[in-house]
C-alpha cells in the first residue's frame, strides 16, 4: 500500500494553534497570578503567528489535502484571519474585565484557542468528519469557558443549557450526515456535490438528510424558531465570555454553512432554500420584536443577534455567489458590530458591578463623550443607519435578495428592520437624552480604550469606505 | 460650466470637517465662545461657497452642473456623483443660508453642551446639501438617512419636556418611510445596470412596476413632506424641537420630501404619477385646507407653525401634481410650469417664512420659557421691534402680496385653474384660511394689551436677534418684489422635467 504524505504547509496555521496552545497549557502551570500577563502576551502572539502564517502561504494555490478532508482556499483565509483578529480583540477585552473578578486564569486562553482551532478546522473543513471535529472541538472548549466561573449559579446554567443544546444540534447534524453519506455513500463535501449534480437528489433519505443539516446548523447559528440557548447563553456567562461566543463562532458556523449547504449540497437549492426562507423570516420577526422587551442590554444584544442571523441567512438563500458574499460581508461586519456592543459593556463595567442593563448606559454622553460616541455609531450600525457599514451590510445582502426576483422578502426584511432600530435607539437615548444615575469614571485601562476606539473608528470608517471590504468578500468566493 | 474647485465637495466637506472641528474644540473648559465662533466661520465660509454656486451657475441650460464624479464602491457600481440643476441649486444655497441663521440664533441661547449643538448642526448642514446634490441613489440614500442621526439627537437632546418621545417618533417615522424607497432604488438598479438617478430617468418601465415604485417613493417622501396622513410626526418634533431644530425641519428638511418628488417620482415613474395624480392632488388639498383648520385651534405656537408648514407643502405636492391633468385637457405642457416652478418658489420662500416663524417663537420661548398663545398679549407694547418682525413674517405666511409667501401660492393657483377650477378655488381657500391662522395668532400675542407682568416684563430683541429676523426679512422682501433671479434658475431645468415627463415610459 502506498502512503501518500499530507501536505501539512496547507494546514500549518492549525498546527502552529495547536502546538502553541499546548505550549501555554503547560507554561501556565508554573506561572503564579501576578505574572498571568505571561499567558495573555503568549495567546495574543499565537494570534499573531498564525495570522503571519495565513498570510505568508496565502499565496499557495487551492488546495485539498489529507486525503481530501481539509482545504485550504482564500474564502478560509479571509475567515481565519477575521476570526485571528476578533479573538485578539476579546482577549483584550476580557483581560481586565476578568482580572477584576478572579477569572484571569490560563484556562481562558487555553479554552479560547482550543476554541479557535476548533473554528480554524471548521473553516477547513472539506469533509462531513472534519466539519464535526472542528465543530466539536469549538463547541466543547466554549462549554467549558461559560463555565468558568463556576461559583456562579447563573453561569453555571448558561453552561449547562449550552452544553446540553449544543449536544443536540450536534447529534442532529451527526445524523444528517449519517444519511447523507448513507445516501451518497461519501464524506467528502466535494464527492457530495458531485453525486447529488449526477441526479440522485430527489432520494428522499437525502432530503431528510437536508432537514437535519439544516436544522443543526440552525441550532448553532441560533436562527429561530431553534433560538432558545441563545438569550439565556449570552445573558448568563461572564460578558468577555457572551463577547466570546457571540462573535468568532458566527463566522465559523457561517464557514460550514457555506461549505456544506452551499458548496456539498447546491444541487438541492430549491429545497433548502424554502427552509431559510422560513427560518430567516422568523429570525428577523422573532429576534426584533423580543429585544423590544427587553431591559437588560446583554438579553437584548442576543435577540439582536437573532435577528442579524435572519438577515444573514437572507444572503444564503439567494443561492447565487453575491449572495454567498454578501452573507459573508454581512457576518464579518456583524462580528465587529458585537464586538463593540458589548465591549462596551466591559468598558462600563468594574469591580463588583456589571454595566449590563439598558440603564447602565444613561448619561453616558455626560460621562464620556467620546465612547457615547462610539457606541452611537455602532448602535447606528446594528441599526443599518448610514454612514456606518452595517448598512452596507444590509444593502449587499438587500440587493442580492432582489436579484433573484424576491423583491416581497426584501421588503419584508426592511420592515422589521426599522422595528429593530427602536430597541438600539433606546441605548442611544439612554445614552444621550438621560441624566446620568451613576457618574463614576470610567475604570478601564488605556488598552481597552485604545481598542474599543478602534472597533467604533472601523466601523464608521469602513462604513464610508466600504468597498476594499465588499470587494475582498466578493473575490474570495468569486 | 466646469469650476477649477470641487465646489460641491466644499459645500459638503467644508460643514462636516467644520463640525468635527468645533468638537475638537469644544472639549476644553469654558470652550463656548470659542465654539460659536468657530462655528459662525464654518456656517459663514459653506454659505460664501454656496453664492460662488449661485452665480457661477450657468442658467441658460438643464444639464447637470459642477459635476464630480469618481469611483466610490466600485464592487456595487457606487460612485461619488454629484452635481446640481436648476432644482436642487436653490435648495442647497437656502440650507447654507438656514445654516447660518441657526448659529447665530443660538448663540447665547444654547448653554449646555455647545459644541456638540453646533457640531450636530454643521454636519447635518454638510449632508442635507449633499442629499440635494447627489446623482448616485446610493449616495443619495445615505446623506438621507444619515441626516437623521443629528437630528434626532438634537430633538433629544436640547428640546423640551416630550423631547424623548419626539424625537423617537420623528427618528422612526422617517426611518420607516425611507427604508422602502431603498428597496425601490435596488430594484431600479438591476433595472437600469447602475445607480445613477439619470439613468433612471431614461429607464423604460412597465405601468405595474411603477406603480410599486411610485407607492414606494410616495412613503419615502411623504412622511418627510409631511402628506396628510402621516403626518403627525411633524407637531410634535417641532414642538420639542429646540429653535433651532425646528427651523432646519421646517427650513430644509421638509423639502426634502418635496425634491424627492420632483427628482425621483415624477422623472422615474411618470405614467405611475399620471395615473394617480388624483391621489397626490386630494392628499394635497386634504392638507393644504384640513391642516390649515387644524392650524386655526392650536394653543401652542410652534404647533401652529407646524400645522401651517404641513399646509404649505400641500401647495408644492400639488403644483407638482398638476401638470397630468392640464397636459390631458390642452396637451400642452405650458400652464404646468406654473404650476411647479410656483411650487418650486414655495419650496424656497416657506423655507424662509417658515423658519422665520420657528425663530421669532424662539425669541419670546427664550424670554418666557412658554409657547401657549395663552400666556402672551400685547407683546408689541414691550417689544415694538420684535412685533414689527413677528407680523411681517405672519403676513407673509399667509402669502401677502409683496412677500416670498405670495409669488409661490399665486403661481401654484394659476397653475391650478389651468388644470380645474375645483383644484383652484380650494386651493385659494388656504390664503384666507392661512391669513385667518396667522393674523389671528398675531393679535392674540402681539397686539392688544399687556397680558400680564411676565409680558410687562419682557425685553426687546438685542442686535444679533435684529440681524437674525432682518437677513431673513431681507430675502423674504427680496423674492416678494423681485422673484426672478430665482424664476431664472428654475426654467430651464423645469422646461426639461416638464418635457420628460409628460413622455411615456411604457
Amino acid at each position: 500500500m502506498e502512503f501518500t504524505h499530507p501536505n501539512f504547509y496547507a494546514a500549518m496555521p492549525e498546527i502552529f494553534v495547536l502546538a502553541m496552545a499546548c505550549i501555554i497549557l503547560v507554561v501556565d502551570v508554573f506561572l503564579s497570578d501576578r505574572n498571568r500577563v505571561v499567558t495573555y502576551l503568549m495567546a495574543l502572539a499565537t494570534l499573531f503567528g498564525a495570522a503571519v502564517l495565513t498570510l505568508t502561504l496565502h499565496s499557495s494555490p487551492t488546495g485539498v489535502t489529507f486525503d481530501g478532508m481539509f482545504i485550504s482556499d482564500a474564502m478560509g483565509d479571509l475567515l481565519k484571519m477575521f476570526i485571528y483578529v476578533v479573538t485578539a480583540t476579546v482577549f483584550l477585552y476580557s483581560r481586565e474585565y476578568l482580572a477584576a473578578r478572579g477569572l484571569l486564569r490560563g484556562e481562558f486562553f487555553v479554552l479560547g484557542l482550543f476554541g479557535l482551532l476548533g473554528m480554524m478546522v471548521m473553516v477547513s473543513a472539506y469533509s462531513m468528519l472534519t466539519l464535526y471535529l472542528g465543530l466539536e472541538l469549538m463547541s466543547l472548549a466554549l462549554y467549558a469557558m461559560v463555565a468558568l466561573n463556576r461559583d456562579s449559579v447563573a453561569s453555571s446554567e448558561a453552561a449547562m443549557k449550552y452544553f446540553v443544546l449544543g449536544a443536540l444540534a450536534s447529534g442532529l447534524l451527526l445524523y444528517g450526515m449519517s444519511m447523507l453519506y448513507g445516501a451518497t455513500g461519501t464524506l467528502s463535501i466535494g464527492g457530495l456535490s458531485e453525486r447529488i449534480t449526477q441526479g440522485t437528489s430527489n432520494d428522499p433519505v437525502l432530503l431528510f438528510g437536508l432537514v437535519f443539516i439544516i436544522v443543526g446548523l440552525a441550532f448553532k447559528l441560533g436562527a429561530v424558531p431553534f433560538h432558545m440557548w441563545i438569550p439565556d447563553v449570552y445573558h448568563g456567562a461572564p460578558t468577555s465570555m457572551t463577547l466570546y461566543i457571540s462573535s468568532a463562532p458566527k463566522i465559523a458556523a457561517f464557514a460550514i454553512t457555506i461549505r456544506l449547504v452551499a458548496d456539498g449540497l447546491g444541487g438541492l437549492h430549491m429545497h433548502w432554500q424554502e427552509m431559510m426562507i422560513i427560518l430567516s423570516m422568523l429570525s428577523i420577526t422573532v429576534g426584533n420584536v423580543i429585544a423590544l422587551a427587553q431591559t437588560n442590554i446583554k438579553r437584548m444584544l442576543a435577540y439582536s443577534t437573532i435577528s442579524h442571523i435572519g438577515f444573514m441567512l437572507l444572503g444564503i438563500l439567494t443561492g447565487t455567489v453575491a449572495g454567498y458574499s454578501a452573507a459573508m460581508f454581512y457576518i464579518l461586519v456583524y462580528t465587529l458590530m458585537t464586538l463593540g456592543g458589548f465591549g462596551m459593556i466591559i468598558l462600563l463595567s468594574r469591580s463588583g458591578f456589571e454595566a449590563d442593563r439598558l440603564e447602565d448606559f444613561k448619561g453616558l454622553n455626560e460621562r464620556s463623550p467620546w465612547f457615547a460616541f462610539m457606541m452611537l455609531i455602532i448602535m447606528f450600525s446594528t441599526a443599518g443607519v448610514p454612514p456606518t457599514v452595517g448598512f452596507y451590510a444590509k444593502l449587499a445582502v438587500l440587493r442580492a435578495v432582489v436579484d433573484i426576483d424576491m423583491v416581497w422578502l426584501a421588503v419584508f426584511a426592511v420592515l422589521f428592520s426599522v422595528i429593530g432600530a427602536a430597541y438600539y435607539l433606546r441605548v442611544v437615548k439612554y445614552m444621550y437624552f438621560e441624566k446620568a444615575d451613576d457618574t463614576a469614571p470610567l475604570a478601564a485601562s488605556l488598552d481597552m480604550r485604545a481598542v474599543m476606539s478602534l472597533n467604533g473608528i472601523v466601523v464608521l470608517a469602513l462604513g464610508v469606505f466600504p468597498g476594499f471590504l465588499m470587494k475582498l468578500c466578493a473575490d474570495v468566493l468569486g | 460650466m466646469s469650476s477649477e474647485l470641487p465646489l460641491l465637495s466644499l459645500l459638503i466637506w467644508v460643514p462636516i470637517v467644520g463640525g468635527l472641528a468645533v468638537l475638537a474644540v469644544g472639549t476644553g473648559n469654558n470652550s463656548a465662545p470659542a465654539v460659536r465662533w468657530l462655528s459662525l466661520i464654518v456656517a459663514l465660509v459653506t454659505f460664501v461657497l454656496s453664492l460662488v454656486l449661485f452665480f457661477d451657475f450657468d442658467r441658460s441650460t438643464y444639464l447637470m452642473q459642477f459635476v464630480e464624479k469618481a469611483p466610490w464602491v466600485p464592487v456595487f457600481d457606487i460612485y461619488y456623483h454629484l452635481g446640481v440643476d436648476g432644482i436642487s441649486m436653490p435648495l442647497a444655497v437656502l440650507t447654507t443660508f438656514t445654516s447660518v441663521i441657526v448659529v447665530l440664533a443660538a448663540w447665547e441661547v444654547i448653554r449646555v453642551r455647545v459644541a456638540q449643538y453646533m457640531a450636530a448642526f454643521l454636519i447635518m448642514e454638510g449632508m442635507m446639501i449633499g442629499v440635494f446634490c447627489a446623482l448616485d441613489a446610493v449616495l443619495f440614500y445615505v446623506f438621507w438617512e444619515a441626516m437623521l442621526i443629528p437630528m434626532f439627537l438634537v430633538i433629544g437632546i436640547w428640546g423640551g419636556p416630550r423631547r424623548i418621545y419626539a424625537a423617537l417618533k420623528f427618528f422612526l417615522y422617517t426611518f420607516l418611510g425611507s427604508v422602502l424607497l431603498l428597496v425601490a432604488l435596488i430594484y431600479l438598479y438591476f433595472q437600469a445596470g447602475s445607480f445613477e438617478i439619470l439613468d433612471f430617468h431614461a429607464l423604460k418601465i412597465g405601468l405595474e412596476a411603477q406603480i410599486l415604485i411610485f407607492l414606494a417613493f410616495l412613503v419615502a417622501f411623504a412622511v418627510k413632506v409631511p402628506m396628510w396622513p402621516v403626518h403627525t410626526w411633524l407637531p410634535d418634533a417641532h414642538v420639542e424641537a429646540p429653535t433651532g431644530g425646528s427651523v432646519v425641519l421646517a427650513a430644509i428638511m421638509l423639502k426634502m420630501g418635496t425634491y424627492g418628488f420632483i427628482r425621483f417620482m415624477l422623472p422615474i415613474t411618470p405614467d405611475a404619477s399620471a395615473e394617480l395624480d388624483g391621489l397626490i392632488i386630494t392628499l394635497s388639498l386634504i392638507a393644504v385646507i384640513y391642516i390649515a383648520l387644524v392650524a386655526l385651534v392650536q394653543e401652542d405656537m410652534k404647533k401652529l407653525i407646524a400645522y401651517s408648514s404641513i399646509s404649505h407643502m400641500g401647495f408644492v405636492t400639488l403644483g407638482f401634481f398638476l401638470v397630468f391633468t392640464i397636459f390631458r385637457d390642452s396637451g400642452s405642457v405650458q400652464g404646468a410650469a406654473l404650476g411647479v416652478e410656483g411650487a418650486l418658489v414655495q419650496m424656497v420662500s416657506h423655507g424662509f417664512v417658515s423658519g422665520a416663524m420657528f425663530l421669532c417663537v424662539g425669541v419670546l420661548y427664550d424670554r418666557m420659557h412658554s409657547r401657549l398663545i395663552g400666556d402672551y398679549g400685547g407683546v408689541i407694547n414691550t417689544m415694538p421691534h420684535f412685533g414689527a418682525f413677528m407680523v411681517f413674517f405672519a403676513l407673509a405666511n399667509a402669502g401677502l402680496p409683496g412677500t416670498s409667501g405670495f409669488v409661490g401660492e399665486f403661481l401654484v393657483i394659476m397653475g391650478a385653474f389651468k388644470a380645474n377650477f375645483w383644484y383652484a378655488l380650494l386651493a385659494a381657500t388656504s390664503l384666507i384660511l392661512g391669513a385667518a391662522y396667522s393674523l389671528w395668532m398675531v393679535k392674540r400675542v402681539v397686539f392688544g394689551k399687556v397680558a400680564n407682568d411676565n409680558v410687562a416684563a419682557l425685553k426687546d430683541i438685542n442686535p444679533r436677534e435684529m440681524l437674525v429676523l432682518g437677513s431673513v426679512a431681507f430675502f423674504v422682501l427680496l423674492l416678494g418684489v423681485w422673484p426672478d433671479p430665482l424664476l431664472e434658475v428654475m426654467h430651464s431645468s423645469v422646461a426639461h422635467l416638464l418635457a420628460h415627463v409628460t413622455v411615456s415610459k411604457l
